[in-house]
């Protein structure tokens, strides 16, 4: 029973997922105006047959931005988490491999960058270096890592005791490839879990530093900055606020339903 | 005990001055230099201040000559003085901020673990109950949810709607005038909404955290051993199962203090809260160099200082921590 309802969760939450995505890849077809298109006559609509989510106070239609902003949130979430698995799988690899100075000086690396508030840092990087959406997705890979690479090394400490990889070891088998070809499909499992979990953490990060002003530049629509001007004009324009809320609260609940989903049926913690 | 202390706080020595080489890199990391981004953001530059910036960060000097003279500074706090028009002494500008974030943070430690030790151990002791399945909903939920956008909603509701909480600051304007328990009150009131947004923010985890500690336990030997000597359920409960429970815990809140001192610019920059996190956002936006590297390094120190405080917590309560020596928690 539990399990039928745990997969019932993960089919939810593939849908919601494949959904978002599908909405991302067709948003010009979906769109029904242009997301940057300013009509001064129509400013602050509220929702409507012709503007199903209202308008802003440019007079743009909510609906077609919030259909480019899921651009946005699935581009920054998918390429940072891109960045993040990249330096942690290596770096757990690596430090699990190798063991000794190598893992103690890694480790030590991993434990100082868990220190930082990392909300902290990612508002200084970003903004020392002038916010784009590149460097929003760069920054956050480059603080996201830890978890993953604690987990891989981990795993890979665990991996590097049992026989097939000593006989591998015995049998001559470079270092090399006994980590690309024999440690590394085995981690790929805890891999993937923290993965999907982490595009709905990038997600959560990039809302809130576009909804600061540091992550997508206007005019450039993303759920973040939608957000922002909902925040100025709350008093008589709910809709600003509500949708892109609503929206970034179903995606990130969608991938963490898919990857709390994916660690049980690899029947791990 | 004393000498276990002795060994964390060790320990930590290497884990500060890594701190402070990644705090020195990010200041490195700005295209060009800082002296060039000062003037790109400054028509009025003048060659004479261009000097005075040099001096102030050594910039003349090899690198690893600057590191070392900076780290001089830093471990004085002495962070130099602050970009901004007010021209201060950036530890002057930190110190009078701490107590905000720091009370406000405690006291939204305080009902996170209130209310996950409530959700997350009688979710754990009704495990399939209707309550367990609706925790774990709340706790779905609350992982997904953008704080600032509840912030957002809870002012349109309590604040607008309502009108009955209000939606800025930390004080009213007859605050001054107020009797010591009116000011009370007033702090009390202004605190309602901020403290709801953080306490939010950090639940979710520690409820379910909490849950899975709990099951984790409910399923040893010894709770089983209990049972089958016919204890009733709530002394297996109270008595046994609580205690060993909460251990981990303990972990976790020394885990959770970043994520709490990042999410008061959140909260702090949406309430209008004279806090760190409200002056970390000004700085960064008006690019105050030195007010973002000081709190930085502040920040990262004081998470320092809350691993080390449940480390300490951890083995008075656990003696086999204390006796096995300091090896570092994962």
């Amino acid at each position: 029973m539990k399990r039928l309802l745990r997969n019932k969760l993960f089919a939810a939450g593939t849908l919601i997922v494949f959904f978002f995505m599908t909405v991302a890849v067709f948003a010009p077809f979906i769109a029904p105006y242009d997301p940057t298109l300013i009509q001064f006559d129509k400013t602050f609509l509220p929702p409507s047959g012709d503007f199903f989510f209202g308008t802003d106070d440019l007079g743009r239609d909510i609906f077609s931005r919030m259909v480019f902003g899921a651009r946005v949130s699935m581009f920054v979430g998918l390429l940072s988490v891109a960045v993040s698995v990249f330096i942690g799988t290596s770096i757990g690899l690596v430090a699990g491999y190798y063991g000794r100075w190598v893992d103690s000086v890694l480790m030590r690396f991993t434990d100082i960058m868990l220190c930082f508030p990392s909300f902290f840092l990612i508002l200084a990087v970003v903004a020392f270096l002038k916010p784009s959406l590149f460097n929003v997705m760069m920054v956050i890979g480059l603080t996201s890592w830890m978890g993953v690479a604690r987990l891989v090394r981990a795993e890979t400490l665990s991996l590097r005791a049992r026989d097939f990889i000593v006989a591998a070891h015995l049998g001559g088998v470079s270092p090399v490839k006994i980590l690309f070809k024999h440690i590394l499909p085995n981690v790929v499992s805890v891999v993937i879990v923290s993965a999907t979990l982490g595009v709905a953490g990038a997600i959560l990060t990039e809302s809130a530093l576009s909804f600061l002003g540091l992550g997508a530049q206007p005019p450039t629509p993303s759920w973040g900055n939608i957000l922002t001007a909902g925040k100025d004009n709350i008093l008589f324009a709910w809709w600003l606020s509500f949708f892109p809320g609503i929206a970034i609260l179903i995606t990130v609940l969608g991938f963490n339903l898919m990857g709390e989903g994916l660690r049980d049926s690899f029947g791990g913690q | 005990m004393l000498n276990y202390i002795g060994k964390r706080l060790l320990a930590l020595i290497p884990l500060f001055f890594g701190i402070t080489l990644v705090c020195f890199f990010v200041i490195r990391l700005a295209p060009g230099s800082p002296v060039d981004m000062e003037e790109s953001m400054n028509p009025k530059y003048s060659e004479n201040a261009r000097q005075k910036f040099i001096e102030m960060y050594d910039l003349d000097k090899p690198l690893p000559t600057q590191y070392a003279l900076w780290l001089k500074k830093i471990i004085k706090l002495d962070f130099g003085v602050s970009f901004a028009r007010d021209g201060r002494p950036v530890r002057d500008k930190i110190l009078e901020r701490i107590p905000v974030t720091i009370s406000i943070n405690i006291i939204s430690l305080f009902f996170i673990f209130g209310a996950a030790l409530f959700l997350g151990v009688l979710s754990a002791w009704l495990k399939g109950s209707a309550f367990d399945h609706a925790v774990t909903v709340f706790v779905f939920v609350g992982f997904a949810v953008p704080t600032f956008w509840l912030a957002l909603l809870c002012m349109y509701l309590f604040g607008v709607v309502f009108g009955i909480l209000p939606i800025s600051g930390l004080t009213s304007w007859n605050y001054d005038s107020l009797s010591f328990f009116g000011k009370i009150a007033d702090l009390t009131h202004h605190l309602i909404l901020p403290v709801f947004i953080s306490v939010v923010g950090g639940l979710a985890g520690m409820s379910r955290f909490m849950r899975g500690s709990t099951l984790d336990v409910l399923s040893k030997d010894y709770i089983m051993a209990a049972r089958s000597h016919g204890l009733p359920e709530k002394t297996i409960l109270f008595r046994h199962a609580l205690k060993n429970a909460l251990l981990p815990v303990v972990t976790l809140i020394g885990l959770s203090i970043p994520g709490l001192i990042g999410g008061s610019v959140i909260f702090e920059s949406i309430f209008s809260i004279p806090g760190m996190g409200q002056l970390f956002y000004q700085s960064v936006t008006m690019r105050d160099y030195p007010t973002v590297m000081g709190i930085l390094v502040i920040g990262a120190v004081l998470t320092l200082a809350g691993n080390l405080f449940a480390d300490i917590m951890y083995a008075l309560a656990d003696p086999r921590i204390r006796y096995a020596g300091g090896e570092m928690r994962g």
